[in-house]
């Protein structure tokens, strides 16, 4: 897990079995987590940045990390949060109080999605055995973020380092994710 | 019998392996690097299967996945694969294969009676039975059309092998590895751009694996091949994919490959996949897919021992098998005079070489001479003998006058033909590229490229070793420095040998045969001949793509790679035209037989399609519950106690919702948090009703309409604050709504300050409905007056749930007092328990779908897409109360302005009472004024919902009737097979109708 970035944000769940364990790839679940959704014009983009304590990235696929905190780009103008568990209502209340007179939407989607960290040399690998989308280093670098599709389900990619992807999918899409992605990891298995 | 054509030494196959396999029972032995065919050719065997329509002994034809006669079954784990190419399957110990298309032999064969009986069965006899008799199409045609058609006997059981999926991304993608396909790799690599060079065939290096006369710098092909072969292995930037087929080229440089992973291993590891779908974007894509050699259309071409010139050759010198020990050269090019030397070189009797050319090249007569074989010049074959194996040869000597006489029999086991080449133009074809005619080269190569591709070697008609390798490094270096701009100095290889062979042919050839009494074979798969395509057009057929259709040539599943040129060049005989002014028929996906498996990959069984589960799930299940599918999600239908069918779970669970208190899990209702000063707005412009006056913390139920004016969705929405809507939509509607808000937004009201974020999953649903509800959830509810007061009818609260946070909703489905308690989806499961423990206690029951359904049917509440069906307004559905009448605009109202929208005698929606309380109605079934009403009645609506309620003792139904709101109290009928329903018309109301209940 050395090289996952924002380590402090996507931590693997303590009490879970790792789904998967082989030399070349291993699928952890990750710890619940606070997860918003937030909307706005470009006027109160440095300001919601400063009430988050990250800075809402506008390069397109892009992240801002600082500690604790993670700003990941979903359009232009639309940005999912990320924030320990615990601190939902004061991450909450400080950009509602920040934004107040901007139009903005600020929505609670903790719950609605679970992550997995995808990791290993064959992380990239595993990844395409679903996803169409280019995980080249020059392609896909280290901090890009996107959503896709996962054979028939809705996900989000972060590449948190070179070898390491966060998976996130809708909750009641999760059995679906990790099931083939653990079933397409066996061939790595075969002696 | 110990591989009695095996030469004593060459070939490229491991003699020290050998292998023991089966075909039709009978155990042969093989080695380690053989095909079935070349194994089945060294144990003498050519005889492999009896053709398609008139079950003719057939033999091997080709060394290539272009094989259209050795088709094969495979058994593997107890199970067969039909339909496997012998010259594609690899041999392996304990390799069981078997010959199709015959009963109750291969040897002797009943359904050859269809060879005495050819005469019924003309070019487009299938169309033709169409005609005549009608009678016979259903009890004879037919019947017996099935029962011929196929090959193969598909498998049993389910497929116990799994299939493996990959996406890539290269620069260059390489399809083929002969001389030009090698060439364009290692040009494309040595520039760093990101090469994929695949093959179809188990070894790289295509045609260089069979030619043991050239060099390629000093060496002889094989070891060049293997050479480069290392050299790009050790290259990061190379992904090497052999038997690797190449069969799939799509928009935007799409490629797919099919990757063959353990079918030639005796006992792979079951971890492995069987085969893997490679779907590659391509920068630049190399067509490097060669050439292939064309039959010869003589008389009874298609006995056993019959084989391309080329297939000959790769035999011997790949596979180290001789064809045969008197082996007859039949040709019109020079290609095959090579043939004939290497054979005759490892001691073969060429007992002849027949040349359709008055003056076949002097240099190769002369070393025909020097190794003592016999040159016919200007000769063709006319004929052949031999019913399981050739055994002789007509031959026929060209005359000045175009006649052709007869030059006598010549004895021979094996013919080797060659009617020249015909470039592989299948996937320039399929990227949608227009083939053109070369005149000098004699064949269609491909045209301007409409994708980023390009055509290397043989693959664009051109031939002879050095020049194919020099376009093969020319086109990589073009495709590398296309895709990647980049620029490297390869040293071209040197070729000697290998020269480009001159001469062809098209079409049949003369003979000196009655015409109407011979099989001169154009497509051996589908058992066409030169006479089939020239009925078909003296029947009128004038384009090849008519032709090829009315006589099935071209359809096998070689796509006419071997017969295409000749149909072509008879066709443009018959219907005396140019032959490019015949057309062609376009090469289309597959390039070769490709697996259903390999399609659905890992979409089977639990992962065919997500299976969205909801937090009672485990409970659930723990409980009994029976679940239905409601697209993908699982849904409880009813919980069942023991002993009771679904009838009576559901009586009791609706009569226990009414008398005290029920348990329903309303979590996969779609959930929109709408959100931004301009929320009312927005939702005043989506829905029909008015939402800017509604205070927060109360709720509305909405109804969504499409442009036309007609109900697509609905549900209730809870302002939670002036910028802040929790909107809720139907289950199965959720995606469409949630598609259709953000369309609006962003093509419509990109002014508007609102968005829209899916909370569907954010939030688990527990609804506790029933006169006991508020003192069901009481206990566990903080921040929240639950008295009928402050808390009424319709109305949103935020609190907590045994300490967590929740949204409250006062909302009724059923009709009774009711509560939808929404939580963070992780405590859904906590919530659900707790509930279902508490409802315990006051004698309540947890419910499924099928008793949310009743109840909300006594009310009369639509479920859109039930009671609806796309073309019913608010109007219809007698919720014009739903309309804000004020209102400047909302999607729809125009719509419910058209002329039809307001019309008379639209169907209106109704309850509908049986005579009979027993009798409940079929939903779906049609309405009738009349009992008996006479056949060709138009209906004036059909059932929508019908069931058994409890509440009022009795069945009920809605509908939707012709002007049914004007016919309360009216009698209509049902018809039913045995026999008519009479039904009286009501409110779609049946179970209190002040709604008093709800008030409490």
């Amino acid at each position: 897990m050395s090289d996952l970035l924002a380590n402090d944000v996507i931590t693997p769940d303590a009490g879970e079995t790792p789904l998967l364990s082989l030399p070349d790839v291993s699928i952890l679940k990750a710890a619940p987590m606070t997860r918003l959704s937030l909307r706005l014009r470009k006027a109160a983009i440095p300001a919601a940045g400063e009430a988050f304590g990250a800075n809402l990235p506008v390069t397109p696929l892009g992240a801002e990390i600082s500690a604790k905190r993670a700003a990941l780009w979903m359009g232009p103008d639309e940005w999912t949060l990320l924030a320990p568990e615990d601190e939902l209502q004061a991450v909450f209340d400080g950009i509602e109080a920040k934004l107040d007179g901007q139009p903005h939407s600020l929505t609670d989607i903790s719950h609605r999605s679970e992550a997995l960290i995808v990791s290993g040399p064959k992380a990239s690998w595993l990844l395409n055995t679903g996803i169409f989308v280019d995980f080249s280093l020059e392609k896909f670098p280290v901090g890009t973020v996107t959503r896709t599709i996962f054979h028939k389900s809705p996900v989000m990619i972060w590449r948190t380092g070179e070898d390491t992807f966060v998976v996130e999918a809708w909750v009641s899409f999760m059995d679906y994710v990790a099931g083939i992605l653990v079933e397409s990891a066996q061939e790595l298995a075969a002696a | 019998m110990s591989q009695p054509f095996r030469t004593e030494k060459g070939g490229r196959i491991d003699r020290g392996q050998q292998l023991t396999f089966t075909f039709d029972g009978e155990e042969m032995q093989g080695h380690k690097g053989d095909t079935l065919a070349s194994a089945l050719l060294a144990n003498g065997v050519h005889l492999v299967g009896r053709s398609f329509k008139y079950h003719r002994p057939r033999g091997i034809v080709t060394a290539g996945s272009e094989e259209p006669n050795a088709l094969v079954g495979v058994y593997r784990k107890g199970d067969q694969t039909p339909n496997l190419r012998a010259t594609q399957v690899e041999v392996y110990q304990g390799l069981e294969a078997i010959s199709q298309n015959r009963f109750p032999s291969l040897g002797f064969d009943v359904g050859a009676v269809n060879d005495l009986l050819s005469p019924l069965f003309p070019a487009g006899f299938y169309y033709k039975t169409f005609m005549w008799p009608k009678a016979f199409w259903d009890r004879v045609y037919e019947p017996v059309i099935r029962a011929a058609a196929g090959l193969g006997k598909p498998p049993k059981n389910p497929d116990h092998d799994t299939y493996g999926n990959i996406y890539a991304h290269c620069d260059v993608l390489v399809a083929g590895s002969g001389p030009a396909g090698l060439a364009a790799a290692v040009a494309a690599a040595e520039t760093g751009a990101k090469v994929i060079l695949c093959d179809e065939q188990a070894e790289f290096g295509g045609s260089l694996l069979s030619d043991e006369n050239a060099t390629i710098d000093g060496k002889p092909p094989a070891e060049w091949v293997r050479d480069t072969i290392v050299k790009l292995q050790g290259m990061d930037n190379v992904t090497l994919l052999s038997r690797t087929t190449a069969f799939g080229y799509f928009a935007h440089n799409y490629i797919a490959l099919a990757e063959r992973v353990t079918e030639h291993v005796s006992d792979p590891d079951p971890k492995l996949p069987r085969e893997r779908l490679w779907q590659v974007r391509a920068k630049e894509v190399v067509i490097a897919s060669g050439a292939i050699e064309r039959p010869m259309v003589f008389p009874e071409n298609d006995r056993p021992g019959i084989l391309l010139a080329d297939a000959g050759r790769t035999y011997l010198n790949r596979y180290g098998v001789k064809v045969g020990n008197k082996v007859l050269i039949a040709t019109a090019c020079d290609t095959a005079w090579q043939a004939a030397f290497d054979l005759a070189d490892h001691g073969v009797d060429v007992v002849a070489i027949a040349d359709l050319r008055e003056t076949p090249p002097e240099n190769l007569v002369a070393i025909a001479q020097a190794r003592g074989i016999r040159v016919e010049a200007g000769c063709v074959v006319t004929g052949t003998l031999g019913r399981k194996r050739v055994k002789a040869a007509l031959l026929g000597r060209l005359m000045t006058s175009g006649q052709v006489a007869s030059a006598g029999q010549v004895a021979c086991d094996a013919i080797l033909m060659s009617g020249g080449w015909t470039p592989t133009v299948s996937l320039y074809s399929q990227s949608r590229g227009k083939v053109v005619w070369d005149e000098t080269v004699g064949a269609y190569v491909p045209g301007k490229s409409v994708q980023h591709e390009r055509s290397a070697g043989a693959a664009k008609g051109l031939y002879g070793l050095q020049a194919t390798l020099e376009d093969g490094y020319a086109a990589g270096e073009a495709a590398a420095k296309a895709a990647i701009g980049k620029e490297a100095k390869v040293t071209y290889a040197a070729a000697s040998g290998g020269e480009a062979g001159q001469g062809a042919v098209l079409g049949a050839l003369p003979h000196d045969r009655n015409a109407s009494r011979v099989k001169a074979f154009v497509d051996y798969q589908n058992d066409v001949t030169a006479k089939d395509i020239k009925l078909a057009a003296r029947e009128g057929m004038q384009s090849i793509e008519h032709i090829k259709r009315y006589t099935t040539t071209g359809m096998a599943t070689d796509q006419g790679r071997l017969s295409n040129m000749n149909a072509l060049s008879i066709a443009s005989g018959a219907l005396e035209k140019p032959i490019v002014d015949v057309g062609l028929t376009t090469f289309r996906l597959p390039y070769t037989p490709t697996t259903f498996g390999l399609f659905a990959g890992v979409a089977r069984g639990d992962h065919f399609d997500p299976v969205r589960k909801t937090p009672s799930h485990d409970w659930v299940v723990a409980n009994g519950g029976v679940y239905e599918d409601v697209g993908q999600w699982k849904r409880t239908w009813y919980f069942p106690k023991s002993g009771e069918d679904m009838h009576a779970a559901v009586a009791r669970e609706c009569a226990t919702v009414r008398e005290s208190v029920g348990l329903f899990d309303a979590s996969t209702l779609g959930k929109i948090e709408v959100v931004g000063p301009d929320a009312a707005e927005f939702l005043e412009r989506m829905y029909t009703n008015p939402w800017k006056k509604l205070a927060p913390g109360r709720c509305r139920y909405g109804l969504m309409l499409n442009d036309a004016g007609f109900i697509v969705d609905d549900g209730v929405i809870g302002r939670l604050a002036d910028d802040r809507f929790h909107v809720t939509t139907t289950t199965g509607g959720a995606p469409s709504v949630f598609a259709t808000m953000e369309d609006y937004l962003q093509t419509e009201w990109p002014d508007l300050d609102v968005w829209i974020t899916s909370t569907t999953e954010q939030y688990a649903v527990a609804a506790v409905q029933g006169p006991k509800a508020r003192e069901v959830i009481a206990p566990f509810i903080e921040g929240i007056d639950l008295s009928a007061d402050p808390f009424p009818h319709m109305s949103v609260k935020e609190g907590t749930f045994c300490g967590v946070p929740c949204r409250l909703f006062r909302i009724s489905f059923t009709g009774e007092l009711g509560f939808e308690i929404n939580v963070p989806r992780r405590h859904g499961k906590m919530t659900w328990e707790t509930l279902a423990g508490e409802i315990e206690k006051h004698n309540g029951t947890a419910y499924g779908t099928e008793t949310m359904h009743v109840l909300r049917a006594e009310k009369g509440y639509i479920i859109v897409g039930q009671d609806t069906d796309g073309t019913v307004t608010p109007q219809d559905a007698g919720m014009s109360w739903a309309i804000g009448k004020k209102k400047h605009d909302f999607v729809g109202k125009r719509g419910l302005e058209r002329p039809d929208l307001v019309a008379e005698n639209r169907k209106q929606f109704v309850g509908l009472l049986t005579k009979d309380p027993k009798v409940k109605l079929e939903e779906g079934a049609q309405i009738t004024v009349a009992q008996n009403p006479a056949t060709g009645t138009p209906a004036e609506g059909h059932v929508t919902s019908s069931y058994y309620s409890p509440a009022m003792g009795r069945t009920i139904a809605l509908a939707i009737v012709k002007n049914g709101h004007a016919l309360h109290g009216k009698s209509l009928y049902v018809p039913m097979p045995d026999g008519s329903i009479e039904v009286e018309v009501t409110s779609p109301i049946f179970f209190d109708k002040e709604g008093a209940r709800l008030n409490v």
